[in-house]
This record gives structure tokens, C-alpha cells and sequence, in this order.
């Protein structure tokens, strides 16, 4: 390929902040434009978590997470990257089943896991609720502070990365138009901007799943892994109407981030207090000492979600010079390291680092895709 | 008189004044470490700075804004400051 | 759980200050039932603070006995508003618990709080606002014998500095950033308003200085000394206390989360102070500051125009354009000087709650990019104070307020789903 005049990366979150450090890598020149919209990026709760609801979660999750370990000794203390580990807790028979089975998967992988019984887990986070079975360690799961990362995913590579603030309204495989009509080409043009990829390209099946989290006030101590319920896995999957799962973290700051909902055909920014109530509860349920916890805030973020919940990672079958990397949904921040890499490998036609193929554009785009994707959404 | 706990030892005060007049006649001239580790006192006075959040009852609650009670425990500088981000 | 302390009411006032006790009384003879929420320990807001040993004005007294006379009116105190629960309802915390409180019509009287700026060394304890010192006196601190030092601008340092003579402080200068001459032609003014000519004369002190600042406070692990800079010189006074403050900002965080318009920083009303959203209104320091005169004929305003006696608050306006022309004055008196922009050094902390240092804000484009690169504001105060101070600093305009307002109990947040009629939760994928 030919890198005359550089690439171009729309979207400054962590999956375009990736995608830009691996192209200023390999020698581009790259300008990242943001809307500044608020992404996902700085909404989320920079969980580096190792899912297997399917093979190719499994491959992207682990694989990023080996990335993200190279990274973290070179990454400054604003990033808060901290290697504590996820909980995956089990509250019944079913679910202590479920638990093995996934560590035996995981372990057989290589995997650092390990099971822990009740008394194990008491003793290691004696402030979740007492009656639990026990819970599933994910040695490697870490957390960092997304927001800060960006920044130093793009001091990298002095000089060759220019950010800039801009709204883009029109993109196609040899550049973009600015609002206000200007008009930048480039050789390579990325689209990384989440959950307003679907705005430049309407034939991308990109929904928004909004979600809410909660912060406290600083209680070092209470919780040490980041601790996350396996009860989901019993569940018959359905998107409709809102949905709600356990998941605390201690920040490095001693605040315990407590999360999450999940809600389709939401755009609003706005928090919902029904729902915050009710994820706290649901919270409380597991972590009764957070009854009495000051909460700081509360916000929302609107997750980029594809219809089979994979990412679109690779060339746009329809717009040549186009290069995709949107549809995360809440693996963005885990995923960003591999994404880009296997993005960027594409572009310059080097190996896959992991088979490309479940996230390949075209199960969605092109004349089969487009087909697949009316069916599945 | 009322008689507050504070960080374990029993002490009588006035009635009717504020936790945080109360700690600073009881000798606290600092009621907070601050994340970066410098005392800290109350300043806004009027619930507004969070500043002299101290640990009443268990729970983190403002000194200037609350009347001392008889029997009320209060705990001082156990939010110990922690510098990290996120 | 404690459904028990939930309420419903015809007209619910936020705020116990003049504004909020003036607007409860004019609407009480309609029989409506008045609930007036106040997160202070005791009704009077900020200027009728109440406390141990204090002796409230006559005004005061007479308007506290008038409304606690009022079958009609329940205040609830110690109760602080931290979210909206649509349709016309707030969630309050309370010592006892968090609670609901639904009403028909609403007014805010949420009163301003002091814009605190930074300088080196006024993080020390011993460092207070100067209505925060009065405040903390009121509450039963104690600082007799204390050498204090007031600072800042507007017509609190005086109050501040009368508050703590009178518990037996010795006050030793009250530097006031804004000069001599637009103070003398606001004196010249002040005619108009005898009742204020005769307040000023009484609080007027002899350590008064116009056109002087702190730039510095000293000590270790707690104030010994403060440096006051005029036009001729640099002055450093040994002090105990300083009290400082750079006038007052209108609390509008509750009126934002419901959607009111705000214009000039401060809630904006109709003649009526009628708000921009129906059946809420808005009066005293939350829609601009004024005084406790203007706060009282507002809040009357609001109560009649919220119990459907709109000609009554009409009559009204002449009182009011009279108290607004005193603020205005007041305002023109009291502009701050930019030189107050250049005292921060590079390691003067800006954002107290998460000890952000100036150094760490210059080089931001705007408030979100200095909030996610450097955590200011994201402390427990929610960038109440360092955020009026960045907007001074830097003209960065703070974020909207998002819910809950103030921090708060996990457990008073769960009362929200209480009356929510949102479809069932269903487990979901955890941990994305």
C-alpha cells in the first residue's frame, strides 16, 4: 500500500487511539478526528475482562488481554492500569457448575484461573454477602482508566499522531468531509467512532445499548478483585427491555465503580432513576456494606452493539479505503489492543494475529451480509 | 451535656453545636487527610465543600451540618488519601 | 425500608432561607399544604443561619414564629434534595432516611453559596470562606481570643467580620479586593436605601482596606499568617483564622436537573418568578444574588403567584425593581479584579476534594478534557467549588448537574424505584 498522505481515524476512544498508535507504528502519519460527543471511552468502567460466551469472544478477549499486559509497564499511573483479578461469583448449584466448567475450559486454555469455595472467597472479599457458593478467579482480568490511556496511546509516537476536534458528516474509502465542508483525504481511512459509526454509514448494524454506572465516595479496602456475577449465564437471551448484572470494581482511588444495566433503543444521555435504583439494589444484593456507601455520581454510556454482539473489525466490502473497527458493545476497552492489531496488520497486509474471520464486515455488509444482518437484527 | 465518641475515647461537649464546632473545641483541628495527604478542615460551612465529611454512625457525613446527639460515635481520619486515577 | 417518611403536598419550597419562609407564609392562607425542605440543621438559610448563642434579627424571629404557627406548613430539615423523580417529585436524604416527596408546584430557594478561589496555601485548616467562618461560629465554633484575618469582596466580609468580633475574635483586617473608588461611588448611592446606609455604618470597621487581597496564606499544618498585597504595599499579618470569600453563586443545580432555564448563571423567572418549566418557580440568591430584602419580596411573589393570587404578587414589583437596583449597585461595586487570576502558582491546588494542582489545568481546552485528564471536579463535592473557581480561572463553563446532586446513601437511592413503573429487569451479560 501506498502512505503518501496518511491515514486518517475517525472516533478518539480507545479503539481509535489503538488503531492510530498501531498505524503511527508501522510509520504513518495519522490525524484523529473526534466529534468529542462523549464515546463509550470515558463512560465505561475499563474492565479487562476475559469472556468465552463464545469461541470468538474468547480468542479477541484473551488475546487483547496479553497486549494489554505488554502495555502495562510502560503506561504512566494516570492509566490505573492494576492487575486485581475478576471474581466471577456463583450463588447457586447451577451456577457453581457453571463455574467449574468454565475454569476447567479456561484452564485448559492456559488460562490463570482458579476456583474458590465459599470460605476461599469470604476470605479473600469478606464484604460480599455471606451464603455464596464461591466464585471463579480470572488471574489475568485487570482494570485501568481508559480516558488516560488514550492519552498515552497517542504520545507514543511523537509527532506523528495529530488530534483534532472536528465533526465528520461524510467519509468514504479516500477521506473525509467536515462539517463546514472542508475535505481531508487520506490513503487509509478508519472508522472507530462507536456508536455514531452508524450515522456516516447507515448500512451498518449498530444499535446503542445504553447502560448506567454509579461511583462512591473513597472506601479503600472493601473490595479487592473486581467481583462480577456469573448468573447471567442461566439466562435466556433476550433483548428486550432493560437488564441488570452485578459488577463492582476498586478504583486505585479506594471508589467502588458499580455497575451495570443494559437497555436498547435509548440515545438519551440522561440517568434513569428507576433504573439506577434497581441496579443498586441488585448491586446491594451482593455487597450489602454499599446500603450505607456515599454514591459521588452516577452517569451513563450508550455501548456500540452488533447483532451478534462481535465487533465489525476489517475493510468495508462496499467502500474500498474504508477500514472498520466499531460495534464492541462493552469490550472496546479489553478488545482495543488485538482490534487494532488485526486492523492494521489487514491494511498492511501482514498475518492475522488471531482469525480475523468472526469479525469480518461482510457477515453484515456486502450482498450476503446484508441479507444476514436483516435477519439477526 | 452530650457525650461524643471520637476515634474511641468519650468526650463531652456542648449541646446544640455542630459536629464540627464540637471537634475543633475537642482539639481536631483537622477532621480529613486529603488524597494527597495534607489535613484538612472544615470550609464552606455550610455543606456546600465537603471538606469535613467525617465518619458519624459509620457513615461519611458532613461535621458542619450536623448537631451533635448524645452517643454519637465519630471517627476522624480514616479516609486515608490515595492519589491513583479512575 | 421507610415508605413511612415519603410525602405528598400541594407546594413544596426547597430552601428555609427569607426567600423560602416568605413564600410558605403568603401561599399558607390558601390552605395549601406547604412542605419547605432545608438541608441546614435549622430554617433560616445562610443570612438567618441558626445556631447556639446566636440571636437572630427581629425579622427573622417574627417570620420563624409565623410560619411555625402555620398549621399548613411542615418543614423538614437536615433534608437535601439529590435527585428529580419525574413526574414532580424529589428525592431527599434525610438522617432517618431517603424519602419522596411529591408536590404540585414547586419553588427553589436554594440560596448561593461563596465562590472560594484559590491561592497558595488555602487549603490549610484555619482557612475558611468568610461566610463559612460565620456559618462555623453560628454553629458553636469557637474563636474567642482568635486573631482573624477577613478576605475577599462584597458585603459578607463585613457581616463575617461583625460575626466573629462579636464571639470574641479579634479581627485584624478586612482586606477588600475591590477599590476604593467604586466602593465610594456605591457609598454615594446608598441613600436610596436607608435601612442598608445605617447596616453599613454599623458593620463599617477601621481595618477595612478596598483595594487589597490575599495572596498567600502561611503555616505548616495549620495558618500562622497570611500575605495581603495593596497598590503600596505587601502586608504579613500573624492570624489564627482567615475567612476569606469572592462574593456568592447562585445554587441553580436543582433548577438545571429539572430544566429551567438559566441565564447569567442564575435561574431565570418571568415577572411572576415563574421559571421556565410549568408550576415551578424560583426566588432569593438561586436567581440571582440580591440580599435577604429582595430574597423576602421575591419569596413572597412566588408564594402568592404558586397559591393563584397572581394580582397580589403583581403588586409586589415595585418592591422588588427597588431590592434589584440595590443589587445591581451592589454588583457594579463589587466586580472582581483579574489580578485574582494570577495568584494560583503551579502547584496551588485548585480542585480540593481530589488535590489537582493548577499546573494540571493549564494546558486543558475546556472543563470535560481537565476533568477526564487530571479527575477535577470528580471529587465528593461535585466540582461545586472548584468548578465556580475554573470558570473564574479559566471561563470553562461546568458541566449540567446529573443526579444525585449532593453524595448520597446507595440506600436513599434505591426509594427511586419506588413509585417507577419501568418494564421488569432481567439478568444480563455482566462485566461490558
Amino acid at each position: 500500500m501506498k502512505c503518501d498522505s496518511g491515514a486518517i481515524v475517525v472516533g478518539a476512544g480507545i479503539v481509535g487511539a489503538a488503531c492510530a498508535e498501531a498505524l503511527a507504528r508501522r510509520g504513518l502519519s495519522v490525524r484523529l478526528l473526534d466529534a468529542r460527543s462523549g464515546g463509550a471511552t470515558a463512560a465505561g468502567m475499563g474492565h479487562l475482562v476475559t469472556l468465552d460466551d463464545n469461541d470468538a469472544e474468547l480468542a479477541l478477549t484473551r488475546d487483547s488481554i496479553v497486549r494489554w499486559r505488554a502495555w502495562a509497564p510502560a503506561m504512566d499511573e494516570g492509566c490505573a492500569f492494576r492487575g486485581n483479578g475478576t471474581l466471577w461469583l456463583a450463588a447457586s448449584d447451577e451456577e457453581w457448575a457453571l463455574a467449574e466448567n468454565k475454569g476447567a475450559r479456561l484452564a485448559a486454555l492456559g488460562e490463570a484461573v482458579d476456583l474458590l469455595d465459599a470460605r476461599a472467597l469470604a476470605g479473600v472479599e469478606p464484604a460480599l454477602r455471606t451464603g455464596l457458593l464461591g466464585a471463579l478467579r480470572l488471574r489475568e482480568d485487570a482494570i485501568v482508566y481508559p480516558p488516560n490511556v488514550v492519552r498515552w496511546l497517542l504520545r507514543r509516537h511523537p509527532g506523528q499522531i495529530s488530534e483534532r476536534h472536528a465533526e465528520v458528516v461524510e467519509i468514504d474509502g479516500r477521506g473525509v468531509t467536515l462539517a463546514g465542508g472542508e475535505r481531508l483525504a487520506a490513503d487509509v481511512v478508519v472508522l472507530a467512532n462507536g456508536i455514531e459509526a452508524a450515522t456516516l454509514c447507515p448500512e451498518l448494524p449498530i444499535v446503542p445499548k445504553k447502560g448506567h454506572l454509579a461511583i462512591t465516595d473513597r472506601y479503600p479496602g472493601v473490595l479487592t478483585h473486581t467481583v462480577t456475577e456469573l448468573g447471567y449465564l442461566g439466562s435466556v437471551h433476550n433483548s428486550e427491555g432493560p437488564s441488570l448484572a452485578f459488577n463492582a470494581q476498586p478504583r486505585p482511588t479506594g471508589q467502588l465503580l458499580i455497575g451495570t444495566s443494559r437497555q436498547f433503543g435509548s440515545r438519551d444521555r440522561d440517568v434513569d432513576g428507576g433504573i439506577l435504583a434497581r441496579m443498586l439494589e441488585h448491586a446491594a444484593g451482593f455487597l450489602p456494606v454499599l446500603r450505607e456507601l456515599n454514591i459521588v455520581r452516577c452517569w451513563t454510556g450508550l455501548r456500540a452493539a452488533s447483532p451478534d454482539s462481535l465487533p465489525l473489525i476489517g475493510r468495508h466490502p462496499d467502500r474500498d479505503g474504508l477500514w472498520l473497527a466499531v460495534g464492541h458493545e462493552g469490550l472496546g476497552v479489553t478488545a482495543a489492543p488485538t482490534t487494532a492489531e488485526l486492523l492494521v496488520g489487514a491494511i498492511f497486509g501482514e498475518p492475522a494475529v488471531i482469525d480475523p474471520q468472526p469479525y469480518a464486515p461482510e457477515r453484515f455488509l456486502g450482498r450476503s451480509g446484508a441479507r444476514e444482518g436483516a435477519e439477526d437484527a | 451535656m452530650p457525650e461524643l465518641i471520637v476515634n474511641d475515647r468519650p468526650q463531652q461537649v456542648a449541646a446544640g453545636i455542630s459536629v464540627a464546632a464540637a471537634l475543633a473545641r475537642l482539639g481536631h483541628g483537622t477532621v480529613r487527610i486529603s488524597v494527597g495527604g495534607a489535613p484538612r478542615a472544615p470550609l464552606c460551612g455550610m455543606g456546600v465543600c465537603q471538606e469535613c465529611r467525617v465518619r458519624i454512625d459509620g457513615r461519611l457525613q458532613l461535621a458542619c451540618q450536623t448537631v451533635v446527639r448524645d452517643g454519637m460515635r465519630i471517627s476522624l481520619e480514616t479516609l486515608l488519601g490515595q492519589g491513583g486515577q479512575g | 425500608m421507610s415508605v413511612a417518611l415519603n410525602r405528598e403536598c400541594d407546594l413544596l419550597i426547597v430552601g428555609a432561607g427569607p426567600a423560602g419562609l416568605a413564600a410558605a407564609l403568603e401561599a399558607a392562607p390558601s390552605g395549601a399544604r406547604i412542605v419547605i425542605l432545608d438541608d441546614n440543621p435549622r430554617p433560616g438559610g445562610q443570612i438567618w443561619r441558626d445556631g447556639p448563642g446566636v440571636r437572630l434579627p427581629r425579622a427573622a424571629r417574627r417570620l420563624r414564629s409565623r410560619v411555625a404557627a402555620a398549621a399548613n406548613i411542615e418543614i423538614l430539615c437536615g433534608a437535601r434534595v439529590v435527585a428529580a423523580c419525574p413526574p414532580k417529585a424529589l428525592l431527599i436524604e434525610m438522617p432517618e432516611g431517603g424519602a419522596l416527596v411529591s408536590c404540585t408546584k414547586l419553588i427553589l430557594c436554594t440560596g448561593a453559596r461563596e465562590r472560594l478561589l484559590p491561592f497558595p496555601g488555602w487549603t490549610l485548616p484555619g482557612v475558611t470562606g468568610a461566610g463559612g467562618l460565620q456559618a462555623l461560629i453560628k454553629g458553636g465554633l469557637d474563636v474567642a481570643g482568635e486573631r482573624v484575618v477577613v478576605a475577599g469582596s462584597g458585603p459578607l466580609l463585613l457581616a463575617g467580620a461583625a460575626t466573629a468580633r462579636t464571639a470574641g475574635a479579634k479581627v485584624l483586617q478586612i482586606a477588600e479586593q475591590a477599590g476604593r473608588e467604586a466602593l465610594v461611588r456605591f457609598g454615594r448611592g446608598l441613600w436610596r436605601w436607608p435601612g442598608k446606609a445605617l447596616q453599613a455604618l454599623r458593620l463599617w470597621s477601621p481595618v477595612y482596606r478596598a483595594g487589597s487581597h490575599v495572596f498567600e496564606a502561611l503555616g505548616d499544618q495549620r495558618l500562622e499568617a497570611v500575605r495581603i498585597r495593596s497598590a503600596d504595599a505587601v502586608l504579613e499579618i500573624a492570624c489564627d483564622r482567615l475567612a476569606c470569600g469572592f462574593g456568592l453563586i447562585p445554587n441553580t443545580q436543582l433548577g438545571e436537573l429539572l430544566g429551567c432555564a438559566i441565564v447569567n448563571g442564575a435561574i431565570a423567572v418571568d415577572a411572576l418568578q415563574a421559571t421556565s418549566i410549568a408550576d415551578c418557580y424560583a426566588a432569593g440568591e438561586c436567581t440571582g444574588f440580591g440580599g435577604s430584602e429582595l430574597a423576602l419580596v421575591e419569596g413572597r411573589i412566588a408564594g402568592l403567584a404558586a397559591s393563584g393570587q397572581p394580582a397580589r404578587a403583581a403588586g409586589l414589583a415595585p418592591q422588588r425593581e427597588r431590592w434589584r437596583r440595590f443589587a445591581a449597585a451592589l454588583e457594579r461595586a463589587f466586580v472582581l479584579d483579574p489580578v485574582l487570576r494570577t495568584l494560583p502558582t503551579p502547584d496551588t491546588l485548585v480542585c480540593r476534594c481530589e488535590d489537582v494542582p493548577y499546573a494540571a489545568l493549564a494546558g486543558c481546552r475546556d472543563w470535560v478534557e481537565a476533568k477526564l485528564a487530571s479527575r477535577c471536579g470528580m471529587g465528593a463535592c461535585q466540582g461545586r467549588t472548584c468548578g465556580a473557581a475554573v470558570e473564574f480561572l479559566f471561563g470553562w463553563s461546568p458541566p449540567a448537574p446529573r443526579p444525585p446532586l449532593f453524595p448520597v446513601r446507595t440506600e436513599t437511592l434505591l426509594r427511586l424505584a419506588d413509585r417507577r413503573h419501568s418494564p421488569p429487569a432481567r439478568p444480563a451479560e455482566p462485566g461490558r
